[in-house]
Formats: C-alpha cells, structure tokens, sequence
C-alpha cells in the first residue's frame, strides 16, 4: 500500500463532496453562439403567470425565461439587498411599496423607465429614481361574512372606525405587523386614516374591543375568519385583500354564485409591487425587455387570475370574475413609501407595546 | 508517524465540511453587518431583552414539562412488554422529526398560547427523553431491579431509588437536548407563542424578513450563540467528569410483561395517554386533508400529481417528493461520511473534543442566518454555487451532521475500544482494525444514523429554502409555496402534501427503528 488508507478515504470523501457540489445541470447563461439567453425573474413564493404567456414572450424576444421563487417578499429583497452588484438573477419582481426604498438605497436595481409607463396611472409611480416600475396593485382591506351578518340581521362594518363600535366587539382578527404584510399595511392604513397620534388611541380602543392579533395571513383568514371557504373561524371580520372574495369564487371546492364575502371598500390600504433590472446583470438588454414584458398586456391581463391583484396598465382588460366580484377601491389610504421606510420600526414597535404591553 | 498524520487526515475531513458549509457562510453573514452592530444593539432594547428572557423561561418551562411526560413514557416503552409497543416508538420518533410546517398544519387552528406551545414542545421532544433514557434503561440489566425487589422496594421505589439514580446522566443529557431545541424553537413558536411573544430565532425571523434589519438578526444570532456555545461546553465539562461508564448492559432487551398490580395500573394508565397524545395530532391532520365542506374526499390527493391550470410554475407533488428524495439521500451520504468520520476522531482521540462541539453548534444556531450566509458566501469565483442542487445537498448535510456524530460516537467509544486494543495488539493496522473489527460492530447505528440524517434533511426547510429555490422545490419548500397561493383549494392541497411528507418520513423512522439506535446517542 503506497498511499495510507485515511488519505485514500480522505480523498473519497472528497470526490463525493466536490460531485455534489457539482453534479448538476445549472443554469446556463452564455448568449453566444445564437444560444437563447436565459434571463433569471427573481420573485416570491405567491408569484404565479400563466405558461402560455411566458411562451408567448420567450417566441417573441428568443428570451429563455427561469422564473425562481425565492421565499416570502422580505426574504426576496433582504437576498437582493445582500447580493447587490452580485445578483442572484437578472430581473427582480415583487418589491412593494414597504421595501423598496431600502433596496433602491442599497443600490440594487439599476434605473430603468419603461415604454409602457406613459399608460399608467402616476399615482403608482412611487419611485423617483426610476430604479423600479410598477407591475401590479392589490389594496389591503377588511373582508367581512356577509352571511353571519345576513344572519344576525347587523350591518357589516363600513369604515376602519367601526371596529372600535361596541356592536363588533370580538368580531374582528388582524395580523400582526411584526411578521405579516397585510398586517402592516393595515397599521398604515388606520396612521394614515387617523394621523399622529390619534391611531395609537384608535389601537387601544381596538383592544379593548377585544380584537384578535395573529401572526400571518393564513393563521388569520383560514383560521379564525368565518367567511373562508374550508377555513375553520368564527370570527366574521378580517384584514385581507380587496381581492379576497373573488378567490373565494373561483378557488371555491364547489362551484358558487355569488361571493360569501366581501371587501370594505373605505377600509383600504394601496399596495403596489414593482420590478426592476438588478444591477450587476451580464444582460441587462434582455433583463430590460423582461420589465417590459410585465408591463405588456399579455402579462397584464393574465395577472388577476394568477395573483389576485390588479394590472397598473390603464387598457389592460379585467377578467369578469374581477368585474364581478371585486370591489375597487376609489381612493384607498395611503402614506409616502419613504415617510413608511423610516418611521416603521418605530410604528411598529409602539403598536407592540400597545397591543402586548 | 503514518498513524498520526492519518488521524490529522482524517479530522481534516469533517473540519473541512464543516468549515466550508457552516463556518464559511455564518461568518460571511455575520461579517457582511457587523460593523453596523454595537454591542448596546440587543442588550440595551428592553424589548429584546425580554425575547432573550422569554426565551429562556419557556425553554427552562418546556423542557421540564418534558421530562415529566417523557420519564414515565421512557419507562413504559424500556422497560414492558406490550402490544403496540413498537408503534408508540415508531410515533414518538416521528414526531421529533416531523417538519415544522407539518406540525405547524396539524396544530393550526388551536388558538396561540403558552399552552398550545408547551403541548407542541412535549410532543415534539417526547422522543428525546424515550430514546435517550429509554435506550439506557432498556439496555439495564434487571437484576438491579430484582435485587432491589428482594429486598422489599415497592415499584415505586425501585423507579425512583434504583432507575432514576442510574440513569441521571442520561436524564441530564436528554434535558440538555430538550432545552437546546425549545429554546432555539422556530416554526413551533412562530406559529403557537403568539404575536405577543417571540423567541430569539422567531424574533430573528421579523428581523430579516418584515423589517430588512440584518444588524440587530446578527446581533441576537451571536447572542444565541454565545448561549448555546456556553451550554454545549458546560455540558461536555461535566460528561468528562463524569466519564466512568457503568457495565450496566444486559444483552439485547431488558423488557418484560408487568408483573405486580401497580406495574399493571401504571400500564394500563400510560398506554393509552401516550397513544393518545402521539398520535392525534398526525391523526387530526390526515382527517383535515380529506374533509371538505362537502364531505369526505381524496380530491386533494388525485390533484397532487397535477400542477395548478396553465401554471408556468408548476407546483408537482410528485415532483416535490423526487427531488426530497434525491438531494436528502445526498445529505445522508455526505451526512454520514462526515459524522462517522468525525464520531472516529473524537471516539480515539484525547483531542478531539473541539470536533464533537464543532459538529454540534449546528445544532443552536439560526437556520435562517445559515442561509442567508449561503447566499452572502457562494456568490463568486470558484465557490460561485448559487442556485446548485449541490448547495441544497451541503445545507441539509450540515444540519445533520450533529445527529450522527452524537448516535455513532458513543458506539465507536464504547463497543469498539476494546475489540480494536486487541486487534491493534495482534499487529492489524488501523485500517484493517477499522474496516474489519470497528465498523462491522458500528454498522447498525452507523445505518441506522444515516437513515436518521434522512430524515432530518426530508423535513429541512429554513437552510434550504435560502438555499436554492429551484425549479422544481422540496416537499417543505413546495407546502410552504402552495400556502402561499390564494384559494381554499391550494390550502387543501398543502395539508395533504403534509401527509404525503409526514408518511414518507414515517416509513423512513420505521427503517430508523428496525437498526434499533438511539438518534440522540449518550449525551
């Protein structure tokens, strides 16, 4: 024996660790030789389109499209924010309005200003280096049962003050800010709706109405809402989307006529995703034409369906489903994406110890 | 010569592995903000403070409520003869390695309480104390007992002045783990402390994902740290000292049918609660996916093998399953290769304790921050491994790598020592002492360890969900994604993929105990 057997198993262990590391297929990036480019769409779990679109794209443009779902949002943009100038793809889809000014700051995105821009509305043009472009909106909004009210013969709630009213004491469930999404942004509806300081009383007449605080969207809608359809609540109002009863339609187990539920359209809080070309893209022409590509009409129109939100575009049509059932908020509340990136924490801290303390 | 400079070799191995695929990316995350953190960051905000308190008191609380269900369980399953006997086993094991999302489905619904998390606790680390007392005192030789019997102890105090005595280092040990797992507790406590209470690794988790503060993550991921370090030393100290191991074996299983009326009372008593206690929440799970507002259905399960309509992301369940079942037998291979080679070191060497905490610190540290530093270290050059299935097969590797040094270990110290003196002394060389007297001895809960890291990597999910978000998910990656579309029916169809992963890692277990080790090892 020439080489001493731990070297030999020490060498083994090594080819089995290296042709782990290595065995795969990878993802190919090279654009030469005429071999499709393939551009990597970063984005979140809830991230969905349909196949027939994404083909329609990559036929058109000759563009290979890896679309990779890479957690929930803040664990998408903290990666990005970590890996700027490295990035992990080439294009980054599902920012919102809460996150993008840290990301923008940590120099993640590069400027990029669409064609398309000129066909949506301002009002959700929120970033003024241009570093993302607006994809979609989904307001965030208190959903009620209509049929425990029909029931009880009670008026639903109208309006986001109605929850401190005596008549919807122990009603009402909402997520808590600290680990949720919509739970923030129905914090910074009742800031915005309420102001300083006049919210944090607003909070303790909430608590004392005997609200309940979970942590996440499911825990709150398909746990304690009575209006989900296979969810086991029994409380009728919840904080979820403006989209929520159209879901409950078109994913109900058995076929339904009319929504269950409904969205209390004054109670509303915008919402916008935005996507943007990540900087540090070997391919940022063909990165660009994948931020055009969500704000085409095709992308645009199969965007309702897929995600419950709804196109920025001004001509892109809405499935009946969406006429029908969904309740588009006229002017929902809304506070400046950079007043919320700087005074969060604090918000949310002091509505901690409001709630908890 | 040759002789040391192979051990050298051979410790090179784990300590490589660990350094490359834990050490590497913690301190490339660590190291990416620490300049933003002072030491005032966490210690100075009395709101963490009180997750640092919180956490503790309920780890302290959960681990003693363990004890007390888990002790009287351990005797039932060490020390009778029942029938279904071998199912309460198989059900403890399973729940310990239940994912998180899994237990987080078959308790949703239970209303956020101290309660309702101390119950997920017990259920959860039940296995612990069965497996790690249990195992002791299955392996007591009976005679302790009957000595003590003749000489006119009741049952009750042969339990309390015979078997508790005897088996305080393994109970010490037990406790050790129970607390080292509640207490970095995450998926449990997101779900069932509620919002008013985090715990470190929970409070972790809102760090990075709601409100980007990477600084304050990393300060209370080092805090986590210290505390878990701290612990891990303190407990290897006192095992040193402790060293002397009992001839206490009898051969093969000291069980027998209850004999006396209270021995008979007790058993009466405990199957039952343990039944009840391990199996409904599995149970109520199963339920969940098949009831519908209509009635009872397996549509959910007939839709598994079937992506969402004209979906470009297919969500495939039996592609989920195919590639947990393919990257978690990569984890195991490597898993097992670095666990037993590091469980050989530190078995034979004086100095190879550094490597038995090296390899357990995985253990403690926030798999949330881990892969977060995945994707901070291999992010250029030749470690450019982004988006590699390879890196997927590296993490879940490294959260088991400590579950099979601490079942392997003991086996290389105890049961091989003697047989390889004796080899050594008749002139084999330490290979053929190793491939010919050591590993045939060890091979069952070397086998049986490997299937263990199976496990454990079938239900990884907060490395690898950092790691790399492929194409086609894991079985944890791909509930938590279905979780995440609208509709009542995606939701369906999550419950029922948990099933699906709580069956596979069910038959998985049922292997695991068939080799008949100990997951936990001595502690």
């Amino acid at each position: 024996v020439t080489v001493s057997a731990p070297v030999r198993a020490l060498a083994a262990a090594v080819v089995l660790l290296v042709g782990a590391c290595t065995g795969d297929e990878g993802a190919s990036r090279s654009g030469r030789g005429g071999e499709p480019v393939t551009i990597t769409l970063l984005t979140h779990d809830s991230f969905d389109v349909g196949r027939r679109v994404v083909r329609g794209f990559e036929r058109e443009t000759g563009i290979d499209l890896r679309i990779v779902p890479a957690g929930d949002a803040g664990q998408l943009v903290n990666r990005a924010i970590l890996t700027a100038g490295n990035p992990e793809g080439d294009v980054l889809f599902g920012v919102d309005d809460n996150l993008f000014p840290k990301a923008v700051e940590a120099g993640v995105f590069e400027p990029y200003s669409p064609r398309a821009l000129e066909r949506v509305d301002d009002a959700y043009e929120l970033d003024a280096t241009h570093s993302v472009s607006p994809i979609d909106r989904g307001d965030v909004c208190l959903n009620v049962d209509l049929r425990w009210f029909a029931q009880r013969g009670l008026a639903p709630p109208g309006d986001i003050a109605d929850l401190a009213d005596g008549a919807y004491r122990g009603l009402a469930v909402v997520e808590n800010p600290a680990t949720s999404t919509p739970g923030l942004a129905f914090l910074l509806a009742t800031i915005a709706r309420f102001g300083e300081p006049a919210w944090r009383e607003y909070w303790r007449d909430l608590r004392a109405n005997d609200v309940l605080v979970v942590d996440g969207w499911e825990q709150a809608y398909f746990g304690e809402f009575s209006g989900a359809g296979g969810g086991d609540g029994d409380r009728p109002i919840v904080v979820s989307y403006a989209t929520s009863p159209v879901a409950e339609v078109v994913f109900a187990e058995e076929p339904l006529d009319e929504a269950p539920t409904a969205a209390v359209t004054g109670s509303c809080y915008r919402q916008v995703e935005f996507a943007g070309v990540l900087a540090g893209t070997e391919h940022p022409d063909e990165a660009r034409a994948v931020v055009d590509f969500l704000l085409s009409e095709p992308f645009q129109e199969d965007v309702p369906l897929r995600m419950f939100v709804y196109p920025v575009l001004d001509d892109a049509a809405l499935p009946d489903e969406f006429v029908r059932w969904a309740a588009v908020p006229e002017s929902p509340l809304a506070l400046p994406p950079a007043r919320v990136a700087t005074e969060r924490e604090g918000w949310v801290g002091a509505w901690t110890d409001l709630m908890f303390g | 010569m040759r002789g040391r400079a192979g051990r050298v070799l051979l410790a090179a191995v784990p300590a490589v592995f660990l350094g490359l695929f834990f050490l590497y990316p913690l301190a490339s995350i660590l190291g990416s903000v620490i300049g933003d953190v002072s030491p005032g960051t966490v210690l100075g905000d009395a709101r963490l403070r009180g997750v640092i308190w919180f956490t503790t008191w309920q780890a302290v609380v959960s681990t003693a409520l363990t004890l007390a269900a888990g002790l009287p369980a351990a005797y039932l399953v060490a020390r009778f003869l029942f029938p279904g006997r071998s199912v309460l086993r198989v059900a403890t094991l399973v729940a310990f390695v239940l994912p998180t999302v899994v237990v987080g489905a078959a308790f949703a619904g239970s209303r956020p309480s101290l309660a309702a998390l101390f119950a997920a606790h017990v259920f959860f680390n039940l296995a612990v104390v069965v497996r790690v007392v249990g195992g002791f005192w299955s392996q007591l030789d009976p005679a302790y007992e009957d000595v003590a019997a003749e000489m006119g102890a009741t049952g009750v105090r042969r339990f309390t002045d015979v078997l508790l005595p005897l088996a305080r280092p393994s109970i010490v040990g037990a406790a050790t783990l129970v607390f080292l797992f509640t207490f970095t507790s995450f998926g449990v406590a997101l779900l069932l402390a509620g919002p008013a209470r985090a715990t470190i690794e929970v409070e972790i988790f809102r760090q990075t994902s709601q409100l980007l503060n990477l600084p304050v993550a990393a300060a209370l991921t080092l805090v986590q740290l210290a505390i878990v370090s701290a612990l891990l030393w303190l407990t290897s100290v006192t095992e040193s000292r402790s060293g002397v191991r009992q001839a206490v074996v009898a051969s093969g299983d000291a069980a027998r049918r209850a004999r006396t009326k209270g021995e008979r009372v007790f058993v009466a008593v405990a199957i039952p609660l343990l039944a009840i206690a391990m199996l409904a929440p599995p149970l109520r799970l199963v339920w969940r996916s098949l009831r519908t507002p209509t009635g009872l259905t397996l549509d959910r399960y007939l839709g598994l093998g079937s992506a969402r309509e004209g979906s470009a992301l297919p969500i495939s369940a039996l592609g989920a399953v195919a590639t947990s079942l393919r990257v978690a037998f990569g984890a195991a291979v490597i898993a097992m290769v670095v666990g037993v080679i590091a469980a050989w070191v530190v078995a034979r060497s004086r100095r190879g304790s550094w490597l038995r905490g090296l390899s357990a610190v995985p253990l403690g540290v926030s798999a949330v921050t881990v892969g977060f530093g995945y994707v901070v270290a291999f992010d250029s050059g030749a470690l450019d491994l982004r988006g590699s299935l390879g890196l997927l097969v590296a993490a879940q590797a490294v959260v088991a790598v400590p579950f099979v040094v601490r079942m392997v270990e003991p086996v290389l110290a105890s049961a091989g020592h003697d047989l390889a003196e004796q080899a050594a002394a008749l002139g084999a060389s330490p290979w053929q002492t190793a491939r010919d007297v050591v590993l045939p001895v060890a091979s069952r809960a070397i086998l049986g360890a490997a299937a263990f890291a199976f496990a454990v990597a079938l239900g990884e999910f907060g490395a690898s969900a950092f790691v790399a978000r492929l194409d086609s998910p894991t079985m944890p990656i791909a509930i938590v994604r279905l979780l995440s579309q609208p509709g009542a029916a995606s939701i369906g169809r999550a419950t029922a993929m948990s099933v699906v992963l709580m069956v596979v890692t069910a038959a998985v277990t049922v292997a695991i105990d068939r080799f008949r080790v100990g997951p936990f090892g001595r502690v």
